[in-house]
């Protein structure tokens, strides 16, 4: 993985920064400035359609399809998705691609297919809601007070990255950029809710694509097509191995950069960390759980699949031409690292205007990230940890006046936990250890629960319990106390995730079958083969033919193969 | 929150929701009109020391048109599906439902 430069060695950087900082004008500025107008104006506008607790947190259950869906790519379409996605299309090449088609495709279709009928269908509010319906308060109170964590630990990471950009591309200092972006997400999603937190979404993945499109057809336009970049590829340092996804990854014989089998990247990334991170990460569903109907729910992230899909081509492909466009692009200077790769592009290449449009894309896909985060947040917070625990059947208006302090309280949280990631070399790392600890567990036991009439509630609390506690040893084993050895970083977080997947499973069972079942009425709508017959009726009643979310999801993973074929 | 089950119920009209959705289109076509405006202006005013820098790509041209374009047809879908046939459409849809 590529590495971001410790907030020291940025500092240490400056003298030599001025060779990266972006050559802006007003024009730019200008464009900057009127994005962040619109930005806040929709807050604003929004304000006035927020009347209940459900329109603030679910945006009313009323958005279409193609809104969530895009919402739901760009909620992901974050740091560490531009930065850190350029910087492995530098680093390892095509065998990027590996992150989108095997490594979230499959898991976003199942997510639409499988996992939406019981997360919309009970009507839950939040992904911890769903745990509480299924196996009641004590694994429910688990769940939200550990999600609350991980989501204001992953908004600090946004956060401190923009930061670091800002610092890098601008000359702010890395403080008043944390500041800055926090004051701009905390304003339009106390104004206006998810709702603004998602339409700002839409809008920003435009302004990223708008961003990265040019960019990369100037850069092809340069090396001569994809033909020529291949060319210039293979004199560099990554050579022919980084024109292929999947070749060279047998056991025994690996030559493809990224150094995994297929078997690590298949299950270890495609499996575990995908399905963990897309099925159970609320930043996510929760732009499904916004959608209109089941119908609309199940195609946000089989709509949201397609962009995914074709994402590598304006993220991946920068990253290589950086490559050979860039000399000495990974090499000893901070500046010139492979996480620097897009914004040293964007600067080799666009004249002023477009590099305003470049700026503003960079700026909004940091926002983007830190914003789902903490709309997610705010309603775990308020709606599973305020509402059932400390402050029952309060006035609607109560809801949401905690939901605005809560966000208030969730920018500042971030703020300080921006200053955590600071300390972290290497951001994708830290990120996926995030993931390892909480995703992974969680995942388990909800596949085990959805799937399992049988399984039991104790053995909802304690699997989670036991698996979050086995991926914590594994990594404070590995970062701090110095029991296990691991090949890498990334490395921890596979064996991490596995080990809590796996011990949260053996809990999982041994408990279950000692103690004692829901009765099978009360999982009406929440296990597998009880889907809730009145919204499966709504979602049959009125699909077009397009519209049809099987079509979609195999569609998007029939061409996931090709694309996988094409480049392996 | 007694109007879980029903969110018509408590959020506005059903009016008001899609008005809702009707600014977001207006919104993302504004902006991209507005921004596509500026980058054809800076484009046809673009040295050829900044076309050379992209590679001999006229790429505020380019790009300021292909957001126009991108820009109306947002505005341009915002006005081709009038809100009151989908609402009318809604309202079906929920009857053939039979639901809520």
């Amino acid at each position: 993985m590529s590495h971001v430069p410790l907030a020291g060695d940025a500092a240490a950087g400056v003298l030599a920064a001025s060779d990266v900082r972006l050559d802006v004008n007003a024009v730019d500025y200008g464009i900057l400035i009127v994005y962040f107008v619109v930005v806040l104006g929709v807050g604003l506008v929004a304000r006035r359609y927020v009347k209940t607790s459900l329109d603030y947190f679910l945006s009313g259950r009323s958005l279409p399809a193609w809104i969530t869906g895009l919402a739901f790519v760009s909620a992901n379409l974050g740091a560490t998705e531009i930065l850190g996605m350029g910087a492995n299309g530098a680093q390892y090449g095509v065998a990027t691609v590996n992150y989108y088609w095997i490594g979230a495709v499959p898991a976003m279709v199942f997510l639409g297919l499988v996992m939406m009928p019981f997360y919309y269908g009970s009507k839950v509010r939040s992904v911890p809601e769903y745990l509480r319906l299924r196996f009641g308060d004590s694994s429910h109170l688990f769940n939200s007070i550990t999600f609350a964590l991980a989501t204001v630990l992953i908004a600090g990471v946004n956060l401190f990255a923009l930061a670091l950009v800002l610092k890098l591309l601008l000359g702010w200092p890395i403080l008043l950029g944390i500041v800055v972006a926090a004051g701009v997400v905390l304003a339009y999603i106390t104004l206006g809710g998810l709702s603004s937190a998602i339409y700002n979404e839409v809008l920003q993945f435009f302004v990223i694509m708008a961003a990265l499109v040019p960019l990369t057809i100037v850069g092809l336009h340069d090396a001569g097509g994809w033909g020529g970049l291949q060319d210039k590829i293979r004199q560099t340092r990554l050579g022919e191995a980084g024109l292929h996804a999947l070749q060279g990854t047998d056991p025994g014989h690996v030559t493809n950069p990224i150094g995994a089998t297929w078997i690590g990247i298949v299950f270890g990334l495609g499996f575990i960390l995908s399905f963990g991170y897309w099925t159970t990460n609320f930043a996510e569903v929760q732009r499904a759980l916004s959608a209109r109907d089941l119908s609309a729910g199940q195609r946000t992230p089989l709509i949201g699949a397609y962009p995914k899909l074709l994402i590598p081509a304006v993220v991946v492909i920068p990253g290589m031409i950086a490559l050979w466009k860039i000399p000495h692009l990974g090499g000893g200077d901070a500046n010139l690292a492979y996480n620097n790769a897009i914004p040293l592009l964007m600067n080799e290449y666009l004249p002023n205007g477009m590099l305003g449009i470049a700026l503003t894309g960079l700026m909004a896909s940091f926002m983007a990230g830190v914003a789902a985060n903490v709309s997610a947040f705010n309603t775990v917070v308020t709606t599973d940890i305020i509402e059932p625990y400390l402050a029952r059947d309060r006035p609607d208006a109560f809801y949401i006046r905690a939901g605005r302090f809560v966000t208030i309280g969730g920018i500042l949280v971030a703020i300080g936990t921006a200053l955590i990631a600071s300390g972290y070399q290497n951001l994708m790392n830290y990120l996926q250890a995030l993931f390892s600890i909480f995703n992974a567990p969680l995942f388990a036991t909800f596949i085990i629960g959805m799937f399992w009439k049988r399984m039991t509630p104790a053995a909802g609390l304690w699997g989670l319990v036991a698996g979050t506690i086995a991926a914590l040893v594994t990594y404070v084993g590995y970062k701090w106390a110095g029991w296990f050895t691991f090949g890498s970083d990334l490395d921890e977080s596979f064996w991490g995730a596995g080990a809590a997947f796996v011990v949260d499973a053996i809990v999982t069972v041994s408990v279950t079958l000692v103690t004692r079942p829901k009765p099978v009425e009360e999982l009406q709508g929440l296990v597998w083969g009880m889907v809730n017959k009145e919204d499966a009726a709504v979602a049959a009643g009125h699909d077009r033919w397009w519209e049809s979310p099987k079509l979609l999801g195999f569609g998007a993973i029939a061409l996931g193969i090709v694309l996988t074929i094409i480049f392996f | 929150m007694s109007d879980r089950d029903t969110p018509e119920q408590g959020t506005g009209t059903r009016e008001a929701q899609v008005a809702n959705l009707f600014d977001l289109r207006r919104i993302i076509g504004g902006l991209f009109l507005l921004y596509g405006v500026v980058l054809v202006i800076v484009g046809l005013g673009d040295s050829g020391a900044e076309i050379s820098k992209a590679a001999g790509v006229h790429i505020n041209l380019i790009a300021g048109l292909g957001m126009l374009a991108l820009g109306a047809l947002f505005v341009a879908w915002a006005l081709l599906r009038p809100l009151g046939r989908q609402l009318q459409e809604e309202e079906r849809k929920r009857r053939a439902a039979g639901g809520a």
